[in-house]
């Protein structure tokens, strides 16, 4: 059987800020969707379905968000999804709903990301305390910083590619309206001077907490035929999921991650990753995920990511762009990080990026990862209809 | 059929004993059986899954990302292809479905579980309502339960004796369910809030549901008679309940229509109404009347069990399992979510005929 392509052809963000005490949340999501819709020159009542993804609801205080946000998201008498993969939840959140366009179940589909940090503490909402459970140690920096470590031992990488990656990172960020962190300041001096929170990981390496949505109009071919502007076409998509703690379990490179990768390029007909594609938006929530993941997702070989990094390769001007937006690391309301890595490999095969597009970028991939590095979420977009 | 690409049904469905509390229990203890149970039932393993959908809250585990640990029970090694909603197992279950519809899996492995009893689950729901003008003032679920009861017996489109008898007859049926909570004849009781008693109220309690469903032939060489998902799909409605006629439910219609419920008559309704006086506007909804002719809720329906998050799925593998029987040949099944009824799904489960 053939599935339906999928087109993007609406995006709308927030402008990600540390706290939008002017919104509400439903203010807050409804400013992305009516964004996307705007984009897609489309109404509410061109939506046929409405696909909601966030982190954890103790983010928020608020069990089950969507029943209360079907109406600022215009879903009232229309079939709602909440999904919820941990930190990939962005990402899967995209992948539901296009597969409701592939399988033809739905023609036109709004799908939205959120969080709205301020309303209450991540970090503590991470460190519940459980019985017999391994507690996220204070957040999620305790938990990956032993894995940053590794990786470092493992691969000789030497300690100043963490910071390589965030003084990149910010710079991009100034060239992205909707970042959250504009740092006009920042200097790779100033990243390797900023205090140590998890060893080895410093203050400059890490993800800031943030308010904002994403939101992505999704539908098939004859909605491509009528969008205003180029759509981005899903070439490949995927979700994979391991167990959290477990004996032989890679946290370094985890198999799901490499599983998915290869899913991914298998469906886009993508051989060699590090040559076919053009841009990529990665889930680097801490600067040296960005090392971990370009040989987790086939862009170097073992050991061999922190070269990319060193000689430049993913900076905006380098042959392989990574975060062109900024990332993760200048914007992150959790449960949306992932739908903006989406959305934001979308822009650049639309040629919508502004002023950090990467020039002539026909394919792109975006990136979502969650969980203790055990949920991954990608996909592959275009800017050609997929050939199959 | 040529509604959809694909044929998919339910070809397995198994569940916990649902019990009021299980303290000596992890949630993954408490799935973990029920897994391997409707595994066994097709000979499937894990690994030979192409789609896993699990649904559950993190409220009612009263921890962030509490579906993690479940996932470790699955055995997702080597990793699987795998999401969660935070949502009643039913719209996993959807979820799954669509995901077959693409082709891109031929089986999917869809479960769900709360456990109610570490907390006060009439409290914790009070925190799915709107978080700046509803949810301060902590209105409880049997409290909203109860204004909508109230507004059905204003309408004159019910009584007392009427709700009482739903919850006796609802009891009653679960006496032939081994897994049900409360069996058997279940004293009227006092009011909870009026005009809801004891009995028209569903007891708390902690259990898992899992499915399997399957496409095409595959669906017909693992189970003898497949209950075939010919529709589905789900609605929701406002929220603020001064935007909702209490009395009707139009979600549950909508998604009733699209599902082909009213293109030919059924013989069994699996409805999850926690409360009696829900069961009334779902009738309503779905055409079923108030006569014989359609078995309503024989498993006992969630008056009898009703585990928050895996009671929808319960309907739907309820009435699979009835056309697995041969008890059914073509059936609705029905998952809420929300303060009265706001968000509803349905679906159409057909067996071939002989």
């Amino acid at each position: 059987m053939s599935k339906e392509p999928v087109a993007v052809v609406g995006i709308g963000q927030t402008k990600h800020v540390a706290a939008r005490h002017d919104v509400s949340i439903a203010g807050l999501v409804r400013e992305a969707a009516v964004r996307a819709l705007a984009d897609a020159e489309l109404t509410w009542a061109d939506i046929d379905a409405v696909v909601i993804g966030k982190a954890p609801d103790f983010f928020e205080g608020v069990m089950m968000p969507e029943l209360y946000l079907a109406d600022a998201l215009g879903a009232v008498g229309k079939p709602m999804l909440r999904v919820h993969t941990a930190g990939s939840v962005g990402g899967s959140t995209a992948l539901v709903a296009s597969n409701l366009v592939a399988a033809r179940v739905h023609r036109t589909v709004l799908t939205l990301a959120f969080e709205k940090q301020s309303e209450s503490n991540a970090m503590w909402g991470l460190s519940l305390p459980v019985p017999f459970q391994q507690p996220l140690l204070a957040g999620a920096g305790g938990f990956f910083a032993p894995h940053v470590r590794a990786y470092m031992r493992r691969t000789g990488a030497p300690d100043t590619v963490g910071s390589l990656v965030a003084y990149k990172d910010r710079r991009n960020a100034l060239k992205n309206p909707y970042a959250h962190l504009h740092e006009h300041d920042i200097t790779l001096e100033k990243v390797q001077a900023s205090p140590m929170l998890w060893d080895p990981i410093r203050y400059s390496e890490t993800c800031p907490s943030s308010d904002g949505a994403c939101a992505m109009i999704l539908t098939d071919r004859v909605g491509a035929a009528r969008s205003p502007k180029p759509p981005a076409w899903v070439h490949g998509g995927a979700m994979r999921s391991e167990p959290t703690l477990f004996a032989g379990k890679d946290f370094v490179s985890p198999q799901a991650g490499k599983d998915c990768a290869a899913d991914v390029y298998r469906q886009a007909g993508i051989n060699d990753p590090r040559r076919e594609i053009d841009a990529v938006e990665m889930y680097v929530p801490f600067s040296w995920y960005e090392p971990m993941w370009l040989e987790n997702l086939g862009f170097a070989a073992e050991g061999e990511g922190w070269k990319l990094t060193e000689a430049g390769v993913t900076e905006l001007d380098g042959d392989l762009p990574v975060n062109p937006s900024g990332g993760v690391l200048s914007t992150n309301p959790i449960g949306a990080s992932g739908m903006i890595r989406f959305a934001e490999a979308a822009l650049q095969v639309r040629g919508q990026a502004g002023e950090h597009q990467v020039p002539g970028a026909c394919r792109a991939l975006g990136h979502a990862y969650g969980g203790g590095a055990q949920f991954f979420a990608m996909w592959l977009v275009g800017a050609e209809v997929p050939a199959s | 059929m040529a509604r959809y690409a694909r044929e998919v049904a339910v070809v397995a469905f198994a569940q916990s004993d649902h019990l009021r509390r299980t303290d000596e229990l992890s949630e993954v203890e408490m799935v973990m059986p029920v897994l391997h149970q409707v595994l066994a039932a097709t000979g499937l393993k894990a690994g030979e899954i192409g789609f896993t959908c699990s649904g559950s809250s993190d409220y009612l585990a009263g921890r962030a990302f509490s579906f993690t640990m479940t996932l470790d029970g699955v055995g997702a090694w080597p990793p699987i292809s795998e999401s969660h909603v935070e949502m009643d197992g039913a719209w996993a279950l959807y979820e799954a479905w669509v995901k077959i519809q693409t082709g891109e899996a031929d089986t999917a492995l869809v479960y769900a579980y709360g456990k109610s009893s570490p907390g006060s689950v009439r409290d914790v729901l009070t925190r799915q309502l709107d978080p700046y003008y509803l949810a301060p003032l902590w209105p409880d679920s049997v409290a909203l339960a109860a204004l909508q009861a109230q507004a059905l017996i204003d309408a004159g489109e019910t009584d007392e004796r009427a709700l009482a008898a739903i919850g006796a007859r609802s009891r009653a049926a679960a006496e032939a369910n081994p897994h049900a909570q409360l069996r058997g004849a279940v004293p009227q009781g006092d009011y909870q809030v009026r005009p809801l008693r004891t009995w028209d109220c569903p007891p708390i309690g902690d259990g898992v549901a899992a499915v399997i469903l399957a496409a095409g032939d595959l669906a017909r060489q693992l189970c003898e008679r497949p209950a075939w998902i010919t529709g589905i799909d789900h609605r929701i409605e406002a929220h603020g309940l001064g935007l909702r006629d209490l009395t009707d439910s139009p979600s549950t219609r909508i998604a009733a229509e699209h599902a082909g419920v009213f293109e030919a008559p059924v013989d069994t309704a699996e409805l999850h109404a926690p409360f009696s006086s829900q069961e009334v506007v779902l009738r309503k909804a779905l055409g079923l009347g108030d006569g014989d002719g359609v078995a309503v809720n024989p498993s006992g329906g969630a008056l009898a069990a009703n585990p928050v998050m895996a009671a929808g799925l319960i309907r739907i593998g309820e009435a699979a399992a009835r056309i697995h029987r041969g008890e059914s040949d073509r059936a609705v099944a029905h998952a809420t979510s929300g303060p009265c009824l706001q968000q509803n799904l349905v679906a159409v489960l057909e067996g071939d005929r002989a």
